[in-house]
């Protein structure tokens, strides 16, 4: 018991800290399509980045874009353009941008979502409320992963 | 800005030509499939209607797997047949105070109902507003016959609507949308591409913009309805196209309107209206 309460709070502790890091999404600011600086301060971690890209109750990146370092997995989609090479054509901070609020950088009219973003449509559903897709983390853990990609 | 724009546009030209090797998915576009049932041909691609900006427009069939679309090509085969011989018995059976049936106005279904699923929604001025196919029945039950209103996804609606929209089968759909229903084409046009849920797409996203690609494992068709009440195997049953747009929204992720509610009414006629010209196809088979 005494155990298990140590481990609990060790992890809430650690969720709150980490957090209370990272730039809130309202504070995020796009300059010129780029965002120089890390969202959370840290690195991001490829070999997480990568089961974000394809987890689909997360970036669900693969729903939309082919990428060949993910044969292994069935069903890409073709809604983007493939992600293969994409480390050759864009920066840290402009894939950064991208994944925050692609529609600042891509385009209104784009399909893909913002993942750190509020700027979601109308009637969102209660349990997504001023919640954005992805966590601080998971974006840079996702451009770490992105930076993998060369051609 | 532009910088990036221009980027884009040229890795999406180079995209178009990678895009043959997806893994596990079928390449884009409709089939040039023929649905033929019971040696009926039905229309499948037609025109765009006017403001519909398609190049032209395909009944969701087209997009299907060869195993999905043969479910539908024999009404032995077709799984939503059963629920068209059900609304059948419950077209002759007396229900409600006034002791009637459908038939007892209405005599034979497939004479006095041919035609009718191909032209709703469908403007009732009782109502004030238009009626659907599912509105109609809930009148004729609760004023005519003085028996109780059914449930929109109830077995016996859905029975029903097989049963009407059957008698329309293979005829073109041919809906309204002057005078008192402009109103609600024009709503439901603004539904239409308006974005929702977290996800932030609206339905043209994937309907207009991306029909013919693949979204994971999903062949992405135009959203037509000209097969509703519709069997679909991830169901398991049949459903309304109201039930069909609840998912839809849903999936990203967005408090959905009500199945029966304006909005969906609104959305129902102008889907309609843009597959002006398919043929009625109900009860279609999807995935
Ligand atoms: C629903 C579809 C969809 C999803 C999901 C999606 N994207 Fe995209 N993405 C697009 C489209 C479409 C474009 C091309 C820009 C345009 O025309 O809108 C794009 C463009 C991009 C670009 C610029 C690509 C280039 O080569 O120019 C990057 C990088 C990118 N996406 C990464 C991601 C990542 C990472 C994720 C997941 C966290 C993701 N996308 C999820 C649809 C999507
Ligand atoms: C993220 C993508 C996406 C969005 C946004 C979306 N849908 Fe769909 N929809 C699908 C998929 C996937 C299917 C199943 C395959 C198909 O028929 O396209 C589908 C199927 C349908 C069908 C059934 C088509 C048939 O032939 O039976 C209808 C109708 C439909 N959608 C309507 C809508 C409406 C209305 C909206 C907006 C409220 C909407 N969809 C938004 C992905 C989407």
């Amino acid at each position: 018991m005494w155990k298990y309460s140590a481990v609990l709070l060790a992890a809430l502790i650690g969720t709150n800290s980490a957090i209370a890091a990272d730039t809130a999404p309202t504070d995020v600011k796009i300059n010129e399509g780029e965002i120089s600086s890390s969202l959370t301060g840290k690195a991001g971690d490829p070999a997480s980045g990568r089961e974000w890209y394809a987890g689909r109750k997360l970036g669900n990146c693969l729903a939309c874009h082919q990428t060949t370092d993910l044969k292994e997995l069935p069903f890409h989609g073709e809604v983007g353009p493939p992600m293969d090479g994409v480390a050759d054509r864009y920066e840290v901070a402009e894939l950064r941008a991208i994944l925050v609020n692609s529609k600042e950088v891509l385009g209104d009219e784009t399909i893909m979502p913002g993942f750190y973003t509020f700027k979601a449509g109308v009637r969102v559903a209660d349990k997504f409320q001023n919640k954005t897709i992805l966590q601080a983390q998971q974006v840079e853990d996702i451009i770490a992963y992105l930076k993998t990609l060369k051609e | 800005m532009a910088k990036s724009r221009n980027s884009i546009a040229s890795i999406l030209a180079a995209a178009g030509i990678v895009a043959a090797g997806v893994y596990g998915t079928a390449s884009a576009g409709p089939d040039d499939n023929q649905l033929i049932v019971e040696g009926q041909s039905m229309v499948t691609e037609a025109a765009a209607p006017e403001g519909v900006e398609v190049e032209k427009i395909y009944s969701g069939w087209r997009f299907r797997s060869s195993e999905t679309q043969s479910l539908q090509m024999d009404d032995f085969e077709n799984p939503a047949m059963p629920l068209v011989d059900i609304g059948t018995d419950i077209w002759g059976t007396e229900d409600g105070a006034a002791g009637k049936s459908c038939q007892s106005c209405h005599n034979d279904a497939s004479d006095s109902m041919k035609g009718i699923r191909a032209g709703y929604p469908k403007w009732s001025d009782k109502r004030g507003k238009p009626h659907t196919l599912e509105t109609q029945i809930n009148e004729c039950r609760t004023d005519r016959m003085e028996a109780k209103a059914w449930k929109w996804e109830s077995s016996e609606m859905l029975s029903m609507t097989a049963l009407v929209g059957f008698q329309s089968r293979g005829m073109p759909v041919n809906v309204t949308t002057d005078g008192p229903m402009t109103k609600w084409h024009d709503m439901g046009k603004d539904l239409y591409f308006t974005r929702v849920g977290q996800l932030n797409m609206s339905c043209a996203n994937c309907h207009e913009d991306n029909y013919g690609n693949m979204i994971r494992a999903d062949h992405l068709s135009q959203g037509q309805i000209n097969g509703f009440p519709t069997y679909r195997l991830k169901w398991g049953g049949v459903g309304s196209s109201h039930r069909r747009f609840k998912g839809c929204m849903e999936n990203i992720r967005a408090v959905a309107y009500k199945r029966g509610s304006d909005e969906f009414i609104a959305l129902e006629l102008y889907l309609a209206s843009r597959g002006q010209g398919l043929s009625v196809e109900t009860p279609a088979v999807r995935n």
